[in-house]
């Protein structure tokens, strides 16, 4: 019986390890989240690879891929059939987590705080954050927009770095392949696609 | 004389002003030419920019510092007379008290006891106080070295030299409170805030760069969400996302 316990256990720890549960309150999650990702990627004795991997399970559980390519594709989400969507979809986590790992490990950074927060909404939480470079460059100040549809389960759904919004960057950029290429979604696939294959 | 020249200016600008409103800043002036301008300017920043910007990084940080607080400090002479033509009194006393003690107490500018007062002034030109009358901010387009820009911003670059205290002083040479200068001061003093901007800004470049599937829409929206942020004095898009309108 002590033994099946002992096992019990251990399985909830390393399920719990695995899947990267954070608080359900916005500010603590990003808390959470990001002092996790700071020192996981300022960890020497982890491989690049293995840093890498790690970033790709945080954002697949923590951050809200559909909804970003849906809102990066525009208004051509209303237009495209469903089968050039889900090709779109599948490519396009695949880009973001390519881009978002090699964004996070060009940077170093030392120290996180989250300075406050503001529910918009109650599917909207925006947390207020300052982050500070490890080369010794001014703070980066961060807001997270985080999408809080259920309470159980934030999600990031965008990053306003500097008054930037990256979902809003993202989205303008493929709004200019899109309308170079007669608004085919196949040529934006083309496009992540060449991306991924670099 | 001076007012006859002045008057008819002022009013065609107001007309074009009026009537580029209603063009959206999404929409290219000349598309085809601004990429090959952006080419240019990539290779003018690899050859020239980057490296001094690199170098420049390496100096000690007190050097360092001390160029970005002097450089940063006269461009607050421009904000002044923006921030009277916006009725933004607040931010006026913010900038002429941010000034008056850093070019004082602050040794010329080279230090910043004004930040540590609490006096962080925002800056502000001719651009911003046109989109304050809600003046829009017409097409998109790259000018060479100068980078992106809009119809709007372009009026308010030249019309920034002729409100900006300092390039009274330097580019048309008058005497201001027995203080004098010439063009190359004026120019010299864009050059090193451009540098300190690039050397500030290495790692987001490169990062922006190396993840951009194509760079010049990535440098537009970043250009015009941060025109519009300053404009609106704002720290950025918080829209809500409805994905099922």
């Amino acid at each position: 019986m002590k033994r099946i316990s002992t096992f019990i256990i251990l399985i909830l720890v390393i399920f719990n390890g695995a899947a990267f549960s954070y608080s359900s309150d916005p500010k603590e999650f990003v808390l959470e989240l990001v002092n996790d990702a700071i020192n996981k990627l300022s960890d020497k004795s982890i491989t690049n690879e293995e840093k890498s991997r790690y970033v790709e399970e945080i954002a697949k559980e923590n951050v809200d891929i559909n909804a970003l390519g849906l809102y990066t594709l525009g208004e051509l989400r209303k237009s495209s059939n469903k089968e050039d969507i889900n090709k779109y979809q599948k490519t396009f986590e695949k880009y973001f987590l390519k881009s978002l790992t090699s964004r996070l490990t060009d940077y170093s950074y030392s120290k996180f705080e989250v300075t406050m927060s503001e529910q918009k909404s109650s599917n909207y939480t925006i947390v207020n954050s300052k982050i500070k470079p490890e080369d010794g460059n001014p703070e980066i100040k961060i807001d997270w927009r985080i999408y809080t549809k259920n309470p159980d389960k934030p999600l990031i759904r965008d990053l306003i770095v500097e008054g930037l919004s990256l979902a809003r960057t993202q989205k303008e950029e493929f709004a200019s392949i899109l309308s170079s290429n007669n608004n085919d979604i196949n040529s934006l696939i083309s496009k992540l696609e060449e991306f991924l294959n670099n | 004389m001076y007012l006859k020249k002045v008057i008819p200016i002022t009013f065609s600008a107001l007309l074009f002003l009026g009537s580029i409103s209603s063009v959206n800043a999404t929409d290219e002036c000349f598309e085809g030419l601004s990429r090959s301008v952006f080419k240019f300017n990539m290779a003018f920043d690899d050859v020239i920019l980057e490296p001094i910007a690199k170098g420049y990084n390496k100096l000690p940080n007190p050097i360092k510092n001390g160029t970005s607080n002097f450089t940063s400090n006269i461009s607050t002479l421009l904000s002044i007379p923006n921030n009277l033509l916006q009725g933004n009194f607040k931010e006026l006393g913010n900038s002429f008290g941010s000034f008056a003690i850093n070019s004082t107490v602050g040794i010329f500018g080279f230090l910043n006891p004004a930040e540590k007062l609490g006096l962080k002034p925002l800056k502000e030109d001719v651009g911003q106080t046109l989109g304050s009358y809600g003046i829009g901010q017409g097409c998109y387009y790259v000018l060479p070295i100068l980078g992106p820009t809009t119809i709007r911003d372009s009026i308010g670059i030249i019309a920034d030299t002729f409100v900006d205290p300092f390039a009274h002083v330097t580019i048309r040479e008058k005497e201001l409170l027995s203080i004098s200068g010439n063009n190359i001061d004026y120019y010299s003093l864009k050059g090193t805030a451009a540098v300190d901007f690039r050397s500030d800004n290495l790692t987001n470049f490169e990062s922006l760069e190396k993840n951009s599937i194509d760079l010049y829409s990535s440098m537009k929206s970043v250009y015009l969400q941060s025109r519009e942020n300053k404009v609106g004095n704002s720290d950025g898009d918080q829209e809500d996302w409805d994905l099922d309108k």
